[in-house]
């Protein structure tokens, strides 16, 4: 495959030479530059990759998966356990990426969503309604950011790398285009959506344990009617991971819902006013 | 050993070179004698540095302080909980053995080196205290019959500071979040007499020469680029009859241990640093520059060239850690 190894390159650079870098929420981003400044070469498949033993990564899985059960607002925790967990949900996802023309395109071109890579002056210059700028006020209203998404670290597959942080950088388009802010309740939808498509372990831990944390009126409403159509449209839909996201900008929402087979949602939830929210995903 | 030769042969060159190239001694790294870096110089291609280990990897001198200093800033907030977390308490021992070794009376001034978060000192501080309270009862009970001038001097003692003027502790270390942190300790834990917080590089201090009765050093020499550097620093600013105390990792010798530490080490220890603190590549550092640093005797022999008389070496948990003392006369 010697066009996507180029590509491969592409995306190695963007990570490498990373001028438009975000928060890593528990890291400073100074830790990033300790360890890459000096080098142009790196340990490992990728830059950021730390190779591990299945001893590491049980040991990771653990002891994240605790800490992230404790304190959720970790959510470079939350990101290590769903790195070390899924493996073969990643494999499968990949699998069902190459089979789809779209999803193969994204695996060679590699791209990536962080605000240096997005046009932003020209989407917020979109009609109401496309995807485009309905994403935006997404990000506005939510006050979220899409390079706030933690590296990968422990995949030890340059390929599924990208599929664990293309589903990462994804996550804001899906609260997007199933129509959920990013409260509990939202995060929790969101995540049994994730769940029913893609299987990672942690979206299935996340969507089995967040509940716990809803109030009983919310719980209602989630059993109700918001559980069901997410199951229900997360099994039904298209892989989301296979969608160009990047070329379907001036798409209008509805059309592309109805493309991914996704059902509109049953209820019209509000953004909360206050930050920090807890993020599930990752 | 071959590290005092080249230690001999390096002074020897040094003092032979000092009147030719006077220009090389403002060293950017610190290092008194550059003449082993001008004949470098001779056959490289025009690269000053020599290049250090950092954990397994090979770095640039100069760089390596700079890196270690960034290690130790990202590391500071949580460096407690993690040291309680990675020896499973066990490190509390090992400091209070290096006070007992220690012993030192009240009315000693200490120089807790890359002090840090202030462990050892605030331990110098207690037991100086206990030390000093004991003496004080014991004096109280061979006293039977006070004179009427001692009875004054006891009513005036009562309202002195528990602790006696001349017992001093200094923390010096090269990073100031570390420091930082140590403050914050001190103060949650009441410790303020006595105490002083300095920034400086161990391998120049800023202090004069003869000021110290005991150097402590624990676990922060394995950081320092140089460590001979360190040692003759050490020397100089202790007062003759000083002792030089260092407490830091080393070689265990029983092969079962070090096999199970070994595996302990770099397997546990790097996921407790991403668990607990976030930061897997500190604490992979950390378990290599344990690696890398000399065993026991090894390091008794460094001391020794440095000019410490009565050097030797205690070794705590089966030579995870060793206490090295020596005497300045």
């Amino acid at each position: 495959m010697g066009v996507s190894s180029v590509h491969a390159l592409q995306w190695k650079s963007l990570l490498l030479n990373n001028r438009c870098f975000g928060r890593y929420g528990v890291l400073g981003w100074r830790q990033y530059s300790v360890w890459n400044s000096v080098e142009d070469q790196y340990n490992g498949l990728y830059p950021g990759h730390i190779p591990t033993n299945p001893v590491q990564k049980a040991l990771l899985a653990v002891g994240s998966g605790v800490v992230a059960l404790q304190d959720p607002y970790r959510h470079d925790m939350v990101a290590v356990l769903g790195e070390t967990t899924g493996h073969l949900a990643l494999i499968r996802l990949r699998d069902r990426m190459r089979n789809n023309p779209e999803g193969y395109s994204i695996l060679i071109e590699r791209p990536r969503i962080r605000l240096c890579t997005l046009n932003l002056s020209r989407m917020s210059s979109l009609p109401e309604g496309s995807l485009g700028r309905e994403y935006l006020n997404f990000l506005e209203k939510n006050r979220v950011t899409p390079d706030s998404r933690a590296d990968v670290k422990f995949v030890d597959n340059e390929e599924l790398a990208y599929v664990m942080q293309r589903y990462r950088e994804v996550h804001d388009l899906m609260h997007t285009l199933l129509g959920m802010p990013t409260n509990m309740l939202g995060e929790v939808a969101v995540k049994w959506f994730e769940a029913a498509q893609t299987g990672l372990p942690m979206c299935i831990l996340g969507a089995a344990l967040g509940p716990l944390r809803l109030s009983a009126s919310r719980l209602q409403s989630l059993m109700t009617s918001l559980g069901p159509w997410a199951l229900r449209s997360g099994s039904q839909a298209r892989c989301v991971l296979s969608v160009f996201y990047e070329r379907r900008w001036e798409q209008n929402l509805e059309e592309l819902r109805e493309e991914l087979n996704i059902e509109p949602p049953p209820l019209i939830l509000t953004a909360s006013k206050k930050a920090p929210t807890a993020d599930l995903h990752q | 050993m071959a590290a005092s030769f080249r230690l001999l042969a390096r002074r020897a060159l040094c003092h032979s070179t000092q009147i030719v190239n006077p220009a090389y001694r403002s060293g950017i790294t610190g290092s008194g004698c550059r003449a082993e870096v001008t004949i470098c110089r001779c056959y490289s291609d025009g690269s000053e540095e020599k290049s250090t280990h950092f954990g397994f990897q090979t770095v640039p001198e100069g760089e390596k302080a700079e890196r270690v200093y960034k290690v130790f800033e990202s590391v500071a907030k949580k460096y407690d909980v993690m040291n309680d977390a990675m020896s499973l308490g066990i490190h509390r021992l090992w400091k209070d053995m290096l006070l007992h070794i220690m012993n030192p009376q009240p009315g000693t001034r200490l120089l807790d080196t890359a002090g840090g978060t202030g462990d050892i000192s605030f331990r110098f501080l207690e037991y100086t205290r206990s030390m000093q309270e004991r003496q004080q009862r014991m004096a109280v009970k061979s006293n039977q019959t006070p004179s009427w001038q001692d009875i004054a001097d006891s009513y005036a003692a009562e309202d002195a500071d528990t602790v006696l003027p001349e017992t001093r502790a200094v923390v010096c270390d090269i990073n100031k979040e570390m420091l930082k942190v140590g403050k914050e300790r001190a103060e949650s834990q009441g410790y303020s007499a006595g105490l002083s917080w300095v920034v400086g590089d161990a391998e120049e201090l800023p202090f004069d020469d003869d000021q110290f009765d005991i150097y402590t050093i624990a676990f922060g020499i394995r950081n320092v680029t140089h460590i001979e550097q360190a040692l003759q620093e050490a020397l100089r600013v202790l007062k003759p009859g000083g002792r030089f105390m260092c407490l830091e990792f080393s070689k265990v010798s029983n092969p079962l241990l070090s096999k199970l530490y070994d595996a302990y080490s770099f397997q546990v220890i790097p996921v407790l640093g991403e668990v607990i603190a976030g930061d897997w590549k500190s604490y992979q550092y950390l378990v290599e520059s344990i690696r890398r640093f000399p065993d026991q005797e090894t390091f008794k022999n460094m001391i020794e060239d440095a000019g410490f008389f009565r050097v030797q070496y205690f070794n705590l948990t089966g030579g995870v850690v060793a206490v090295h003392s020596g005497f300045k006369l």
